[in-house]
């Protein structure tokens, strides 16, 4: 189809004086009208606000009167307003995608000041999208079916937010959980604030409920290995881990439990200040109401890989259950699963403050993690709520907080983890009310935007809770000169208030370690089809538009695992997301961008170049036909493979080579010399 | 050269963050010289060295390419495609006479405009310096044969 | 009724595509029963005079090998558009420049400097080739050399394409045996602009190596690689092979032999840049994530453009260095 038998309206939009008042519009309208008339364009005009009703309303008039075939806006960005221009298209009856937006607006008249040289600009811009537009092609949406059960993985708070909305509302939901039981880091705490309210109070009864609601099937102690699929139709493949019992007869007793002889740290729930049994549940309300056997450290199998074989195995002879729930013998099992959407909420991991030698942890034993600190506060935890020296007796009569451990540290995290001011504040509180120690914070800005968190600031100021503000050096158990007493820790300081160095004594300090995001978040993302920002949580579409979609159609995040974040906000994106999923379930089928690769058979060689460079695995290789085949609904859109193919057999819709071409042809109008005659 | 010299620089960008890099420009009103004019790709790696060939036969001055930071890519690491193609196509425009700041692979993410807007103003006072490239027309016979063509065994006599 | 005439001719290229012809064996003695063969200075002497002398279009077809370097081939190119109804850029020198058309890369100063000058050559006095030599017998004269090389199609309107370096004997008789049925009425020609005696894809179609994903991660020269296997992909086997980007129709006669493709069949239909093509997709699956690690791997190619452009420099999208481009009017 040549450019002569297309009729193409060109709309200027003056966007009030925002384009209007840089660039020459009418200069831009008579451009298009003469210079441009040759290829194509029959009408060109220009109006106020071309994205107002009355603005896309002349263009629903043109394409009936006029007869136009072709539109181009030159206006803002098309991230702002393609739909809407789209949209007046097709109410006109002419296929949405044979319109173009021109950027005369953050790429011209915002970013530059002189008139003539932002309305030339406009110019070719306007010429290259008419070039691009005759090029275009009539497409249509590519519509895809939902499967209405949905993937949550992480039991933390946000998942499991996500899972009872979904669930609440009728649809299957699949709960992995990497864990032996569900509920996440909120499990570990002891108060949250800024209500004091308990969080095993408010946690477990969530627990619970996603524990035995019909619709949610709970796979914990388990780990998603791989996603295939698109938006709609996804397939997973989820690797259960042995945990040695039979979660079909078990009922949970505990008397493997109480009989086990082997006492072990634990490292993970009791953040290394408790002891767990080598059969053990991770905590008391733990759900699924199932101990887990850890093969590293029970007696049994630790013989097994011996030649003694003389293992203890009084889990399962004290068992009461017939038949026996302790399995040896279990072994890994995988199961594959139908999903429609994927909701990601993975959660965190603890900055590990051994990096910052200065601050002692873990060289110095009265120098304490925020995380233990909250272990040892809670009421459940291993001092039964007793706040104490690593003695596990001495209460400590002075205690001194850290604050942005490894976080807004360059050296270490840049960002801020977002919870350890509010969270340094509560254990400041539960540290002076359960012990009467003096309580010192040491902050570089106390952060407490939400609501009712300032508040909390304050009392806690009230209580005679010391803030000192300034990055602590170095805290170090030496005393130095006289009036020092050895067995005391002392933290360094600029205090930037008073404009002093300080060296202030204490028996214990807390580092308030930020958030980091899980070690394997890259792998995982990659697993889901998702990408990491370069500090490691996962990327949502659009920082603030859309903090909840992700670029992978069909993959939502919620928590942490797209960047740290306190309770509320957790269970509000863990509620967003699942109300995105509900979205799409309700509209049983979902239409995609048209923007797809598709290989031409005649022309594809076979020589497989292709096949390794598509991320979603839609390229595939036909041996009997001995070409490569795209899977339409696997493919993203990306256009990699267009640019590859060495022998030009994959055609881009929406992108394709003559769109380009053209574009770049269009847009060098003034200064591209026809062919030289010869 | 003279001062007056303008180069015309095309810049091919991806949907997700070069060109929200732009928008981003525009957003915060950050200023850079006008003579850059956008392509939007999904992707960096949808760029074909052809492109960049055929800006520069068609008589542009310079190109930019810009993408995700790597790691960062949209569709995961499409990016480093880009990548490995601008560095095979830098050896191989040396070949041809034409300096490697001609054609500039920058990094941009959708927060960047700042960062986008100095990679221009950088460029293009880098391609200034140059002067123009100026890459002569494609010659394309004649649809109709000259009647004049000289007799060779007259010129040779 | 006399016969339609037949006309061949050699511009700049090494006479491979004359030699292809005659290795169609009895094809010859059919196209000279159905053609007047009127002018094909490599098997009869014919005079330029003499062509000069034959009526416009009065040559049916024209086979035409060799690119256009000198002002000779220039003329005539035009001579014989003038003279033919049918003008055939026959081989990949009228096509795309092929081999000649690497000289692109360097000014007409540098290849002089080269060729008279080099470190192969023993010319103390640095003799240069003259166009006009006063001799005392008479003026002697040599065609001069033009600043770069051009491929027919820019020089002159070309009807048909017959790809190939030199076209396979098999493919050039199937174009003979077209051109024969045409002239008794028992065929069509194709329409303007077709390429023919060649096939649709590129040739890892027609190559029987088995194939997989590609991960570059060295890129080799055939002698410095232990062995080759003999069955499965070269590029694979980390040895650059144009056979991806290059049209098929030669039924993969190097790879067969365990020689990469060199790409003397151009690009593939609908390509407007073979060598960028061939860059692309190399680029694309080297195995690297890191500039340096990348340019290790690149390194293996010492001569991108030679490499990429081997057959196609003079006809892609920048043709020739520019300090070469530079020279032309």
């Amino acid at each position: 189809m040549t450019s002569q038998q297309e009729r193409v309206g060109v709309y200027v939009c003056h966007c009030g004086s925002n384009i209007a008042g840089v660039v020459d519009v009418e200069s831009v309208v008579k451009f298009a009208a003469e210079e441009l008339k040759d290829r194509g364009v029959v009408l060109a005009r220009d109006y106020t606000f071309m994205c107002s009703v009355a603005g896309q309303e002349l263009i629903e008039q043109d394409i009936r009167e006029q007869g136009l075939t072709r539109v181009v806006v030159a206006a803002c960005s098309p991230h702002l307003h393609e739909k809407t221009f789209r949209g007046a298209c097709e109410r006109a009856g002419l296929n949405p995608y044979l319109a173009e937006m021109a950027s005369i607006r953050e790429h011209v008249a915002w970013v530059h000041s002189g008139h003539a040289a932002a309305t030339a600009k406009a110019k070719s811009i306007v010429s290259g999208t008419v070039e691009r537009v005759l090029k275009n092609e009539a497409l249509d949406a590519i519509k895809v079916p939902i499967d209405a059960a949905t993937l949550v993985v992480g039991g933390g708070i946000a998942g499991l937010q996500a899972a009872l909305e979904v669930a609440e509302a009728g649809y299957e939901v699949y709960l992995i959980e990497r864990e032996a039981s569900l509920g996440g880091h909120m499990a570990q705490f002891d108060k949250t604030f800024p209500t004091l309210d308990c969080a095993a109070c408010i946690l477990t009864p969530k627990m619970a409920s996603a524990g035995s609601h019909p619709k949610i099937h709970l796979f914990t102690w388990s780990e998603v290995e791989k996603v295939e699929g698109f938006v709609g139709n996804y397939t997973v493949s989820v690797k259960k881990k042995p945990r040695y019992i039979d979660e079909d007869v078990c009922t949970g007793c505990g008397i493997c439990v109480e009989k086990c002889p082997v006492l072990v740290v634990d490292d993970n729930f009791e953040a290394g200040i408790g002891y767990r049994k080598a059969i053990y549940w991770p905590f008391a309300q733990a759900v699924p109401n199932l101990p887990v056997l850890d093969p590293d450290t029970c007696t049994y199998f630790i013989g097994a890989k011996t030649k003694d074989k003389g293992g203890c195995k009084a889990c399962e002879i004290f068992c009461p259950t017939v038949p026996n729930s302790i399995l040896f013998g279990q072994k890994e099992e995988r199961v594959t699963l139908k999903v429609g959407n994927i909701i990601l909420a993975t959660g965190w991991e603890l900055f590990n403050a051994r990096r910052i030698p200065q601050y002692g942890y873990g060289r110095l034993a009265n120098v304490f993690s925020n995380l233990e600190l909250e272990r040892m506060c809670n009421a459940a935890g291993p001092t039964g709520g007793k706040i104490v020296l690593r003695d596990g007796q001495t209460a400590p009569k002075a205690v001194g907080i850290v604050h942005c451990v490894g976080s807004r540290d360059r050296n270490y995290n840049p960002y801020c983890s977002a919870i350890c001011c509010m969270q340094s504040l509560k254990l400041a509180h539960l540290v002076k009310e359960r012990s009467g120690a003096e309580v010192y914070n040491f902050y570089i800005d106390i952060r407490t935007p939400g609501k009712d968190y300032d508040e909390f600031y304050q009392r806690v100021i009230d209580e005679g809770v010391h803030f000192v503000r300034g990055k602590v050096a170095d805290v170090s158990d030496v005393p130095l000169g006289p009036g020092e007493e050895s067995g005391k820790l002392y933290i360094q300081v600029e205090d930037t208030l008073a404009g002093l160095q300080r060296r202030i004594p204490v028996d214990m300090v807390v580092l308030a370690s930020g958030l980091e995001p899980r070690h394997d978040s890259a792998e995982v993302g990659k697993t889901f089809g998702i990408s990491c920002s370069t500090n490691g949580w996962f990327i949502e579409k659009h920082a603030k538009l859309d903090p909840i979609a992700t670029m992978t159609d069909g993959v939502f995040v919620a928590g942490c695992a797209q960047g740290p974040k306190d309770i509320p906000a957790s269970v509000a994106q863990g509620a967003a997301a699942a109300a995105r999923v509900l979205s799409y379930i309700r509209q049983g089928e979902l239409a995609l961008e048209p923007v797809r690769a598709s290989v031409v058979e005649e022309q594809c060689s076979g020589c497989r170049l292709c096949n390794g460079l598509c991320p979603y695995n839609a390229i595939s290789f036909v041996e009997e036909r001995r070409v490569s085949e795209i899977n339409a609904a696997l493919c993203q859109g990306c256009g990699t493979c267009v640019a590859a193919c060495p022998a030009g057999a994959i055609q881009g819709s929406g992108y394709s080579n003559e769109q380009l071409f053209a574009q770049i042809e269009g847009l060098l109008r003034e200064v591209r010399h026809e062919t030289e005659v010869v | 050269m003279s001062d007056s010299f303008e180069p015309v620089i095309i810049g091919f960008t991806c949907n997700w963050c070069s060109y929200r890099a732009a928008d981003h420009a525009g957003m915060t009103r950050t200023q850079y010289p006008p003579n850059a004019r956008l392509i939007r790709l999904m992707c960096s790696g949808r760029l074909d060295p052809t492109f960049v060939l055929k800006a520069l036969a068609d008589g542009a001055d310079g190109v930019l390419i810009a993408g995700c930071h790597p790691g960062e890519c949209h569709y995961l690491e499409q990016n480093y495609k880009a990548l490995r193609r601008h560095r095979l196509l830098q050896r191989t425009l040396a070949q041809f006479g034409i300096e490697p700041e001609r054609v500039r692979l920058a990094w941009a993410s959708a927060a960047e405009g700042v960062k986008f807007a100095a990679e221009i103003s950088e460029m293009v006072e880098e391609v200034r310096k140059l002067g123009p490239l100026n890459w002569p027309a494609r010659p394309r016979p004649l649809a109709t044969v000259p009647a004049d063509i000289p007799v060779l065994s007259e010129v040779a006599a | 009724m006399s016969k339609p005439k037949f006309a061949m001719y050699w511009a700049s290229a090494c006479g491979g595509c004359e030699i292809a012809v005659l290795n169609t064996d009895e094809k010859v003695l059919e196209l000279d029963a159905n053609f007047d063969v009127a002018f094909w200075p490599a098997a009869m002497d014919v005079k330029y005079q003499e062509v000069e002398a034959m009526e416009d279009a009065s040559l049916l077809v024209t086979l035409f090998n060799g690119a256009i370097r000198t002002d000779e081939n220039e003329h005539m190119a035009h001579l014989l558009r003038r003279k033919s109804k049918i003008l055939v850029a026959f081989g990949s020198c009228a096509n795309e420049g092929c081999i000649p058309g690497l000289a692109n890369l360097s000014t007409r100063e540098d290849l002089f400097e080269r060729a008279y000058s080099g470190p192969s050559t023993e010319n103390p006095e640095h003799l240069r080739p003259q166009t006009i030599w006063r001799a005392p017998e008479g003026v002697l004269t040599l065609t001069p050399l033009q600043p770069v090389v051009r491929t027919l199609d820019q020089v002159v309107e070309v009807d048909y394409h017959v790809p190939g370096c030199p076209p396979e004997s098999r493919q050039i008789a199937v174009v003979l045996d077209l051109l024969i049925a045409v002239v008794n009425g028992a065929a069509e020609l194709p329409p303007k602009g077709a390429v023919l005696g060649a096939g649709e894809s590129t040739v890892c179609d027609e190559c029987p190596r088995s194939r997989d994903v590609k991960r570059l991660t060295k890129l080799s020269r055939i002698q410095e690689l232990p062995s080759l296997d003999t069955t499965t992909c070269l590029l694979e086997q980390g040895l650059m092979c144009s056979g991806p980007a290059t049209r098929s129709g030669c039924d993969s006669r190097c790879p067969n032999v365990g020689a990469p493709c060199i790409g003397c069949y151009g690009a593939a239909p609908g390509v407007l840049d073979q060598g960028a093509r061939l860059m692309t997709a190399i680029a694309s699956v080297v195995d690297e994530k890191e500039p340096e690690a990348i340019d290790r791997v690149l390194d293996g190619l010492p001569d991108p453009a030679g490499t990429f452009y081997r057959f196609s420099l003079a006809h892609s999208l920048l043709r020739a260095n520019r300090a070469a481009l530079a020279e032309t009017p």
